[in-house]
């Protein structure tokens, strides 16, 4: 037996580079079925602090469901999610993005009743007043703050390359850049842990060079990453640990140069798409 | 279209300016009813807009909230001698709980609960309305006193008018300012995309609540004011087919677009009056509008006439 598929073994062997920060997510043991189909079973993992943490596998492995479980979409069958020393298993969305929490979509989720800048300054909700009161007579605290966030938006589109469409309407705007405009979202957010569902997906190659970018800035700045991408050359130049799924459970982990060298995940994924 | 509707100021200015000048065209006390219904309508179709056209939430029952303003100041001003202004408050307060108390279990749920229970909403009130004789007169409706305030009683077209006028240009001042706000952006977010709504932060349960109450609290304020102006108020003010005209007035006049609601309140409610034939059929009238709006132009009125004037500052 590989002892790379033995995650404990796996974790110890590897040959650290860099000193690992201490653990920020923890997954224990989480599951989750559909209809008596499991999506996640029995899976544990932990992702450290200021690390680009990346999670591979086929498609159906359960990566999406994966970010539906941490990020309080879906709730678990089984198991615990642990973030920033709490347990936060089963609690909402919302209260985890409270806690330092945003992701993107693999599908678009894209609030396409507004403008781009909009989309991203929704993202600033947790750092405005959203309270009914200030918001009706237009309190002039609120106008200022406000004012900022736009700027604060404005900026975070510049980041990732959306400048031209400051003004657009979300929905006139092409693929490429609505995927880009899901990270200005979460960024707006400023959040301790960033989960990003296929960034480059349906990108083109100079595209995801900027994705690719982008998200070493964003982790440069002290975001952690747990990052979901078929594109290999971007996951294999940029993460600091990769977690590899298969069926819903965990086939290997290590550092990128281990997990490539995984015989199982060489067959199970990488001997797909060579 | 963003760029017509959004300058805040040109359209709230633009809306003051009709409001003012309007009465020297109005011939008569018939003409300044007619604007003064359509007023009391407008304010409804604001506050239901916030729900519908901004939140994408569904009500129902929003004549019900009428209704319920309506006759708490009936009764509390009339029977028991409230000053007419606690009346109106207590009735606002009243509606806003039974708001709250509905939405809550509810607006957790996904799907079209809440279109189903603000239905059994606007039953119920009307039902209530036409049996509790003792207290609302039943199927024959009421009569209300005055308004009075500070010793002035509020009376005749005219009055009532700058009244209507006023409370209206207030109403779409709120709203505009609400929909440009964190707040605003959050409700607008729930429409777009609850579950990317909620993984910014926002709750989305509550901003539903919350704005689902707001909308109500404005229909009873509205319910309240036009029992004192009509002096007599009926059952007919709160049933299911006057929550449908509400909801016409809003899908017609452009969903989420504040100014629209008003168009939207202000056409539905002349037509009625132009077209007389048509009394026996208004409700299918009415049915027929709102089809064709949905099917030929679903934006609405007003977004679809602002969207043929060449946009200048388009990005
Ligand atoms: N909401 C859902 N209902 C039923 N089955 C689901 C649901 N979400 C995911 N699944 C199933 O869970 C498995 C994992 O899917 P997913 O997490 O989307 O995989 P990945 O993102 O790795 O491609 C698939 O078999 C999928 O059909
Ligand atoms: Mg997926």
């Amino acid at each position: 037996m590989n002892m790379l598929t033995d995650p404990e073994l796996a974790a110890d062997a590897a040959p650290l580079n860099r000193r690992a920060g201490p653990a920020l997510l923890r997954v224990e043991h989480l599951s989750r079925e559909f209809g008596g189909v499991l999506a996640i079973g029995d899976l544990s993992f932990t992702v450290a602090a200021g690390d680009i943490h990346s999670i591979i596998g086929p498609n159906g492995a359960g990566k999406t469901t994966l970010f539906n479980l941490v990020t309080g979409v879906y709730k678990p069958s089984g198991g615990r999610v642990l973030f920033d020393g709490a347990d936060v298993s089963g609690q909402a969305p919302y209260r985890l993005a409270a806690r330092g929490m945003s992701r993107t979509f693999q599908n678009l989720q894209i609030f396409f009743n507004m403008t781009a800048l909009e989309n991203v300054m929704v993202g600033r909700h947790l750092h405005l007043d959203t309270r009914l009161l200030p918001a009706l007579f237009r309190f002039p605290s609120l106008k200022r703050r406000d004012s900022e966030a736009r700027d604060r938006a404005a900026e975070l589109m510049g980041a990732v390359g959306l400048s031209k469409y400051l003004d657009a309407d979300a929905a006139s705007m092409p693929y490429g850049a609505l995927k880009r405009l899901e990270i200005a979202r979460a960024l707006a957010a400023e959040p301790k842990l960033l989960l990003l569902d296929e960034p480059a997906a349906g990108l083109n190659a100079t595209e995801s060079r900027e994705i690719d970018e982008v998200i070493k800035t964003v982790a440069a700045d002290g975001v952690t990453i747990v990052l979901v991408e078929h594109d290999m050359k971007m996951v294999m130049g940029i993460s600091h640990r990769i977690t590899a799924l298969n069926h819903g459970r965990k086939l290997a982990e290590g550092t990128p140069a281990e997990v490539a060298a995984n015989p199982e995940v060489v067959a199970a994924y990488l001997g797909a798409a060579p | 279209m963003q760029n017509i509707l959004h300058g805040r100021l040109t359209g709230l200015l633009a809306m003051g300016a009709i409001i003012a000048v309007l009465p020297a065209f109005l011939p008569n006390n018939f003409y300044l009813d007619v604007a003064i219904l359509a007023g009391f309508n407008a304010v409804v179709c604001v506050g239901l807009n916030l729900l519908i056209g901004y939140a994408g939430q569904i009500s129902l029952g929003h004549a019900g909230f009428f209704g319920i303003g309506a006759y708490a100041s009936g009764v509390l001003a009339g029977t028991y001698g409230w000053p007419p202004v606690l009346a109106l408050l207590a009735g606002a307060v009243f509606v806003g709980l039974l708001a709250f108390v509905v939405a809550k279990p509810i607006l957790r749920l996904k799907g079209h609960y809440l279109a189903m229970a603000t239905l059994g909403i606007g039953i119920i009130v009307s039902i209530v309305l036409r049996t509790e004789s003792g207290l609302t007169g039943g199927p024959d409706g009421m009569t209300v006193e005055p308004f009075r305030i500070f010793g002035v009683e509020l009376y005749g077209e005219r009055v009532w008018y700058w009244v209507v006028g006023a409370l209206l240009f207030a109403v779409v001042w709120l709203s505009l300012n609400l929909i440009d706000s964190p707040m605003g952006r959050a409700l607008r977010a729930v429409h777009g995309s609850e579950v990317a709504a909620e993984v910014v932060g926002v709750d989305t349960a509550r901003f539903k609540v919350l704005v689902f109450v707001l909308s109500a609290v404005f229909a009873s304020v509205a319910g309240s004011l036009f029992a004192h102006y009509a002096g007599l108020i009926t059952p007919a003010k709160a049933d299911f087919f006057k929550s449908i005209e509400l909801v016409t007035m809003v899908v017609f006049g452009g969903m989420a677009s504040t100014f629209g609601a008003v168009v939207g309140a202000v056409v539905l409610t002349l037509l009625p009056q132009l077209l007389t034939m048509f009394q026996d059929y208004q409700q299918i009238v009415l049915g027929a509008i709102l089809m064709a709006t949905m099917v030929f132009m679903p934006k609405g009125l007003l977004p679809t006439l602002a969207a043929l004037i060449p946009a200048r500052r388009r990005a």
